[in-house]
């Protein structure tokens, strides 16, 4: 395979958008293959939102429909908010991808399958019928089916080398990759690059995957059943700097990069959870920056250790998913009482209980809001996008910091590990944090110090251990105004609930105006939704705007308190829809709140919304 | 005595705080309040470097009576608030007030975690074997068949060796003291205090309301000398005056009678703090007292060991990254590894 066939003549045809689906067994290396394809086209200037689908198991047994792994890939010349409703091709590499798969791909749409993945084993294990193939007995024709014996055809590839059998098969996946490039006219540059920088110090493994990389590619250049060759050019992005990156890189970073701008130590305390791990990994390989990273004994742990860190003048942050955050309750609580900075990520899955640790949901809005014993107002932002993940946790650690209080930000499965390219700002652009430290005294000072005096804002000194004359005792236990003494005085304890309260609701004169995400000022439906929906509700709303309908969209980053022009919004739209991935949370607060009667378009599969889910319950709403 | 101190030419610096002390009158916590008061100001470290950080319970509202920094935490959650806070405070002096239903019970994980990391502080767990602020229910350490309010026909839990319990989990210093005996008490403080890494002091606090006379058969005069065996280092385990004293017969600690000759001074186990094999039989030395034949109760400092603490390591990491990756540039992380122009 050193020598490159002369190719065939093939045509090439332009597509505005793609979405394709790589899936297989969690063994086969998909996310790899996902991802890097992902990489290629956002670095050739294409538009891009992914959604890894990751089985619930580690490795579940092989072959079998619990164990498929899926990496869905959208990208465009125009901008693409969704990893998309429905998939044009499909990538399987056993049996079990196809059967839990195909319900996803569009008729008429592609399917690439390795042949090798359906002998009858595999069938058997994906619960087909004895006797029956998918990609034999005509079921498929109202799809493109290639069949390409992918194991056998990276075997060859690798014919001579020294590797064992098992070797060779782990690098099926380059040979998808190489082809999937071919497929869509692009180069390998990128690809190989990484490779060379994955196995640095395995040259044999480099060379038998360069090899297979380019036998994939090769084979859709010389294979008689390929002859159509697709191009997706550049997507109209603003102009900039851009990268990829996923919902957990992007609150890594903008802990990193807001602890940087407010002068502050980045302590990190967490226990391992899914779908949150992923930001303690990325924290632990910047300790350049000073970041402290501790893997604590317990969720608790991890909580208590980062509030001890803010009490001792860093800036104390923990994460975990909801089953985590349930057990951080009673700390939440004590941070709130002392009037400290610490952020708390929620990167929410699937609940209750365990629940579903892989998949998404956005059920966790109640218990960001009262999940505390007594009267605990904690701020609480939401996530609506990978890159939005960087702009929330730095806006979560700014108000935590100038405002001493926890604050809560609430990301999920979806956008925690997709994808979109990241228009990245210069550190010198971003918005400064001013922490609001108390001034050390002489110790001869006459007045004992106030720890609980406010400022104008209802926001009390930051006065840390160390600090010459400053000395105070802070504690769980109610105390006494001003001087954070000790006291059960009835009238004490009202005022000290008043002023904590009045001190986060203030929090929201701090926000940006509220602004719709498109759609007219006044009119017939506003859509409202939170968090990750964003994408797909966007897209829905654009759509329904195109078909002529009075439609607007606004999407909620601010939970609690809520923006303070959310109120006068509500009142210029005759109906209102609240998607959420949840049986209604926001849209009960919204009710609550305002007396409006919202309606709810709800769903609870531990999948995020398609656009056109949302389209149709709105148009369903308008013609209501 | 090397590690310790040189004591301070005077205590000049009061550090007592304003608020009235409010524990029950009688309560062992005053002694100990007043020992620690005592040691501080013999080691005469300005106010804003001590911190003291505690759970829930009667010992907890230790903080609020000293003028130094101070956090009245939750429910046995102290040890991992003050694991943070030395991450990110080296230098500070820190200690850690807590009980033994704060530290044993619902914060146990938190305790034998901290032990393993070895974060630089010095635990007082104040031990008076009932849970006192709760009014009166058995606690991990109370003995077997212990008759409280939650059980009136008596305890049927086996109780914690709190010392073994610590030892098991790579303690690197390990003390026991009494409330009774200030000035031995003064001396452990102290040598917590020198100790780098967790310094764990058990204290025998008496409870005179919920749980008096829990260790009298330790503290009372009569019966002191002959239950509690002092121990100090380099010298042989002798108690009851002198006329008793505890051998090692292999593995086994036994009591020989010294004065009626059954054994030597020389035949006698010498305790060698640095042990590790001898400090886990010694703190197995936990018999029920009133059980005839029970060998004496060890008081005095255990064992120590130097190992590098939490914070060292922590610290080493950050410094070594930087010195590697160089300190780092905000604008190179936001960039990342992959950037595309769009002109």
């Amino acid at each position: 395979m050193d020598t490159i066939p002369t190719p065939r003549p093939k045509t090439v045809e332009a597509r505005e958008k793609v979405v394709i689906l790589f899936a297989g067994d969690s063994g086969d290396g998909i996310q790899l293959t996902g991802s890097q394809f992902t990489d290629t086209n956002a670095l050739f200037g294409n538009d891009v939102s992914t959604f890894p689908n990751y089985p619930a198991e580690i490795r579940a047994p092989q072959g079998t429909l619990a164990g498929v792994s899926g990496y869905q890939l959208h990208f465009g010349s125009v901008d693409v908010f969704t990893p998309g409703d429905v998939c044009d091709v499909l990538v399987v590499m056993n049996s079990a991808a196809l059967k839990a798969n195909l319900p996803k791909l569009k008729h008429g749409g592609t399917i690439i399958a390795n042949s090798d993945g359906f002998d009858t084993k595999n069938l058997r294990l994906a619960g087909y019928p004895d006797e029956e193939n998918p990609l034999t007995d005509h079921s498929l024709d109202n799809y493109v089916l290639h069949t390409v014996d992918v194991t056998k055809l990276t075997r060859n590839a690798l014919e001579g080398t020294t590797l064992g059998m098992k070797e060779k098969d782990r690098s099926k996946n380059m040979f998808v990759l190489g082809f999937i490039n071919w497929m869509y006219s692009r180069s390998l540059d990128r690809n190989k690059k990484f490779l060379e920088a994955k196995f640095k110090s395995k040259p044999e493994l480099l060379e038998a995957n360069l090899k297979v990389l380019q036998a994939g590619y090769n084979y859709g250049d010389t294979s008689e059943t390929f002859t159509t060759r697709y191009e997706v050019k550049p997507a109209p992005m603003p102009k900039g700097n851009y990268r990829n990156i996923t919902g957990n890189q992007g609150i890594a970073i903008g802990l990193v990069a807001a602890a940087q701008k407010a002068g502050l130590e980045l302590f990190y305390g967490s226990y391992p959870i899914t779908p949150a791990s992923d930001i303690l990994h990325e924290l632990s390989r910047n300790k350049h920056f000073g970041v402290k990273t501790f893997q604590a004994e317990d969720e608790i742990a991890a909580i208590c250790s980062a509030i001890g860190a803010s009490y001792g003048g860093a800036l104390g942050v923990t994460a975990s998913s909801g089953p985590g955050i349930a057990l951080k309750g009673e700390a939440l609580g004590l941070a709130f009482m002392l009037e400290i900075p610490l952020v708390v990520v929620n990167v929410q899955r699937g609940g209750p209980s365990t629940g579903l640790p892989t998949k998404t949901e956005q059920a966790d809005l109640w218990q960001a809001l009262f999940g505390r014993n007594g009267e605990a107002p904690i701020p609480v932002l939401a996530a609506t996008s990978p890159t939005d993940c960087f702009d929330m946790v730095y806006e979560a650690v700014k108000l935590a910091v100038e405002h001493m209080t926890p604050v809560i930000l609430l990301s999920d499965g979806y956008i925690a590990n997709g994808a979109e390219p990241w228009r990245f700002p210069e550190a010198k652009d971003l918005r400064p944090i001013t922490p609001p430290f108390a001034k050390p005294r002489e110790t001869t000072d006459a007045e004992p110090f106030l720890p609980y005096a406010r400022d104008e804002r209802g926001v009390r000194p930051w006065a840390i251990p160390g600090m010459k004359g400053l000395q105070h005792r802070i504690g769980g236990i109610e105390k006494e105004n001003k001087t954070g003494n000790i006291s059960y005085d009835p009238q004490n304890h009202e005022l000290m609930v008043k002023l904590r309260a009045e001190k986060v609701q203030r929090i929201a004169d701090t926000y940006r105006p509220i602004r719709l995400d498109s759609g007219p000022e006044n009119g017939e439906l506003l859509i409202i939704g939170w968090g990750s929906t964003y994408g797909a509700i966007r897209t829905a709303a654009l759509e329904l705007q195109k078909e002529g309908h009075s439609v607007a969209h606004v999407q909620l980053r601010h939970m609690f308190p809520f923006n303070n022009g959310l109120r006068g919004l509500l009142s210029k739209y005759r109906k209102v829809l609240v998607p959420e991935m949840n049986s209604g949370q926001l849209r009960q607060l919204l009710r609550a709140e305002f007396l409006v009667d919202a309606q709810g378009l709800n769903k609870v599969q531990g999948m995020p919304f398609t656009s056109e889910e949302i389209r149709v319950g709105a148009l369903k709403l308008l013609k209501s | 005595m090397s590690t310790l101190q040189p004591p301070a030419p005077a205590a000049k610096i009061d550090y007592s705080s304003d608020q009235q002390v409010r524990w029950c009158p009688g309560c062992g916590d005053y002694s100990i309040l007043k020992q620690v008061e005592s040691v501080l100001a013999q080691h005469g470290r300005p106010k804003e470097e001590i911190v003291f950080i505690s759970g829930i319970g009667c010992s907890s509202r230790f903080p609020y009576y000293l003028d130094t920094y101070g956090m009245h935490s939750i429910h046995g959650r102290a040890p991992a608030i003050a694991s943070g806070m030395r991450s990110v405070q080296p230098d500070l002096s820190v200690w850690l007030i807590t009980g033994d239903g704060d530290s044993l019970s619902i914060g146990g994980n938190h305790l034998i975690h901290m032990l393993r990391r070895n974060v630089d502080l010095n635990v007082l767990l104040f031990n008076n074997e009932i849970y006192g602020l709760t009014k009166g229910q058995y606690s991990p350490t109370s003995p077997e068949g212990a008759i409280s309010r939650s059980t009136p026909m008596g305890s049927t839990d086996h109780p914690f060796n709190p010392l073994a319990l610590c030892k098991g989990a790579d303690a690197t210093f390990i003390a026991r003291g009494m409330d009774r005996d200030p000035k031995h008490l003064r001396e452990m403080l102290q040598r917590a205090d020198a100790h780098r890494g967790t310094s764990l002091l058990e204290i025998y606090q008496n409870c005179n309301v919920f749980n008096d006379g829990a260790f009298e058969v330790f503290t009372e005069k009569a019966s002191k000398a002959s239950h509690t065996v002092f121990v100090e280092n380099g010298k042989p385990l002798l108690f009851d005056n002198g006329t008793k004293g505890i051998k090692l017969d292999g593995m086994t600690p036994v009591v020989v009678d010294i004065a009626g000759g059954e054994a030597a001074v020389e035949d006698l186990w010498v305790h060698d703090e640095r042990d590790s094999f001898k400090a886990s039989i010694l703190v197995r030395l936990f018999d029920d007292p009133r059980q005839p034949g029970a060998l004496p109760r060890p008081f005095g400092v255990f064992f120590v060991s130097d190992r590098h603490t939490h914070e060292t390591k922590m610290n080493a990491q950050v410094a070594l990254a930087k010195q590697k990756k160089g300190p780092g540039d905000l604008d190179a992380l936001l960039r990342g590894e992959n950037v595309w122009t769009i002109a």
